[in-house]
């Protein structure tokens, strides 16, 4: 009876420590949350989407010309990123199995994936922009592209090799040859994967500073041209932040509240596809 | 075993001679040589790891697809050695065709899940691949089942079903042979009746191969049956003679249930 009393307190004292940590963590997160959301609502006004950013000095202003400038990094890096990532995945899990260069591919491909960011920038601006003479949304894009399409490979191979050996075996019976077996059968049994593992890498490079402060740098001016200098809502947070300037920082607010935002979308959307899959 | 046997009768469409397989050093198959009848239904049985489904799957060089696996010997088809280097493969599995133990449909839907196989080979307009995909789902008699769900996934089907729709993609393509991976071990009794109704039905137009590990299945379906036993054939011929009066000791412990 004895060491049953004592098995009881040693599990409440267990699960009032795990508890605590969590609480901890929680809070934590809660503060950040909370900061973010009473600073950048604050921040939020139809100026907000329809001024560009304020010179030093000026009253008001807003960020339209960092949003259109991140979407259209951001817009792009994902169309480079997408198909080059899914295909790079379907050689490794489908193709490359015992071959050396698929195993040197997937170590490259793992160091990418956790290289710092601020070297992918160095690395763009001393191979682009230092000998292309200039900072442009092209070269901003291509630094992101770079974080971008590891995940996107990692994620396709790895759902890829969740394909059962039936299925795969399957398509094969019917006299399909591989690439056809890869991209109608494989591919499509784990849409739903892939297209989580391209959002999540979009959630990932939409908050990255470091590779545009080098590449894209930024913009004061709204412009559409990837060949110049352009705004995004990384640098300007990052500049604006701090200013001391009070409208300054509360546009940087602004922006963060937008970041996480548009990543906590891109992170339930990702779920939600993930979900009905699992479930089908 | 190493000598030839002979099918009884009609003709042989697949001959195979002194057929050795190996996984990497492990010898799975030893010096099998048998003829499959041509519009019969030839059942292989054995104890788990016999080597039944090794055999089933050189038949379509299915092992090709994993480094490390080879075969050695024959494997004759119109003249050809299907186990030729040179072999065009996948023209080899258009026209044997293979169903699986797990059912697996592709994850499209029913009419395409047909029309996949079809369109490899043959070019056809609209109307035609209809036709094609109706006759393929009558023949494996699951066409009243899905005529009203033909854009619906494949996987909405149920297990009994799906398998169905399997076997429907595997003739819709048009094989001569039709190679059966214990095809009814994974679904219930009825949708394993079906199945063999539908095998009975099947044989007029096609040479079928089956692999089951329900020696009363291959009593009832086969017209030839072999017992294969740690790599070998241990002995092959007509189903009631095998299994009334089978000539090897082995063959006969297997098939009173003494062992396996």
């Amino acid at each position: 009876m004895k060491l049953y009393s004592r098995r009881i307190l040693t599990n409440r004292i267990g699960i009032a420590l795990s508890m605590i940590a969590m609480a901890f963590g929680l809070a934590a997160l809660m503060w950040i949350l909370w900061t973010l959301f009473s600073n950048g609502f604050a921040a939020l006004s139809w100026d907000f989407f329809t001024q560009d950013t304020p010179a030093p000095g000026s009253e008001g202003g807003g960020l339209r010309n960092a949003i259109v400038g991140s979407l259209m990094i951001i817009g792009v890096t994902t169309l480079v990123s997408t198909p080059i990532g899914i295909l790079a995945g379907i050689y490794l899990a489908e193709f490359g199995a015992t071959s050396r260069f698929a195993a040197t591919t997937r170590f490259v491909t793992d160091i990418m994936l956790s290289a710092p960011s601020i070297v992918v920038g160095l690395f763009v601006y001393a191979l682009v922009v230092a000998t292309l003479g200039g900072f442009s949304g092209w070269s901003g894009s291509l630094a992101l592209s770079l974080i971008a399409i590891p995940v996107v490979v990692r994620t396709t191979e790895n759902m890829l090799l969740l394909v059962p050996t039936a299925l795969r075996e399957a398509a094969f019976a019917v006299g399909a040859p591989r690439w056809q077996v890869s991209l109608k059968v494989t591919l499509r049994a784990v849409k739903a994967g892939v297209v989580t593992g391209v959002l999540l890498a979009i959630a990932r490079i939409t908050g990255e500073t470091a590779p545009l402060l080098f590449t894209a740098l930024n913009n004061q001016f709204f412009s559409t041209d990837m060949s110049q200098p352009m705004g995004n809502l990384p640098v300007v947070i990052y500049q604006f932040a701090m200013s001391p300037y009070d409208n300054w920082v509360s546009l940087a607010w602004g922006g963060a509240l937008l970041i996480a935002l548009l990543v906590l979308a891109i992170n339930i959307i990702a779920r939600v596809l993930f979900r009905k899959k699992s479930t089908a | 075993m190493s000598a030839p046997q002979q099918t009884a009768d009609g003709d042989a469409i697949l001959k195979v001679r002194d057929l050795n397989f190996f996984y990497g050093d492990f010898r799975g198959l030893t010096n099998v040589s048998l003829d499959i009848a041509k519009s019969r239904v030839t059942a292989f049985i054995g104890p788990s790891g016999c080597g039944k489904s090794t055999l089933l799957r050189t038949f379509n060089r299915m092992y090709d697809l994993y480094p490390g696996q080879r075969a050695e010997g024959q494997i004759n088809f119109h003249g050809n050695n299907l186990l030729d280097k040179k072999q065009d493969v996948n023209l080899v599995r258009a026209k044997i065709g293979m169903v699986f133990q797990k059912p697996t449909p592709f994850p499209m839907t029913i009419y395409e899940n047909i029309a996949f196989g079809v369109r490899l080979y043959e070019k056809m307009p609209k109307s035609e691949m209809d036709d094609r995909v109706e006759w393929a789902l009558r023949k494996a008699a699951i066409w009243e089942e899905t005529k009203d769900k033909l854009q619906q996934s494949g996987l909405s089907l149920s297990g009994g079903q799906q398998q169905r729709l399997c076997i429907a993609r595997t003739i819709a393509v048009k094989p001569e042979i039709v190679l059966l991976d214990e095809p009814t071990s994974a679904l219930d009794p009825i949708s394993t009746a079906k199945i063999e109704e539908l095998i009975n039905e099947l044989k007029d137009d096609y040479t079928i191969a089956i692999v089951t590990h329900n020696m009363q299945q291959a009593a009832r379906i086969s017209d030839f049956t072999a017992f294969m036993y740690l790599g070998e054939l241990i002995e092959f011929g007509k189903t009631d003679t095998l299994f009334i009066k089978p000539k090897q000791k082995q063959t006969e412990d297997y098939i009173t249930g003494r062992f396996g």
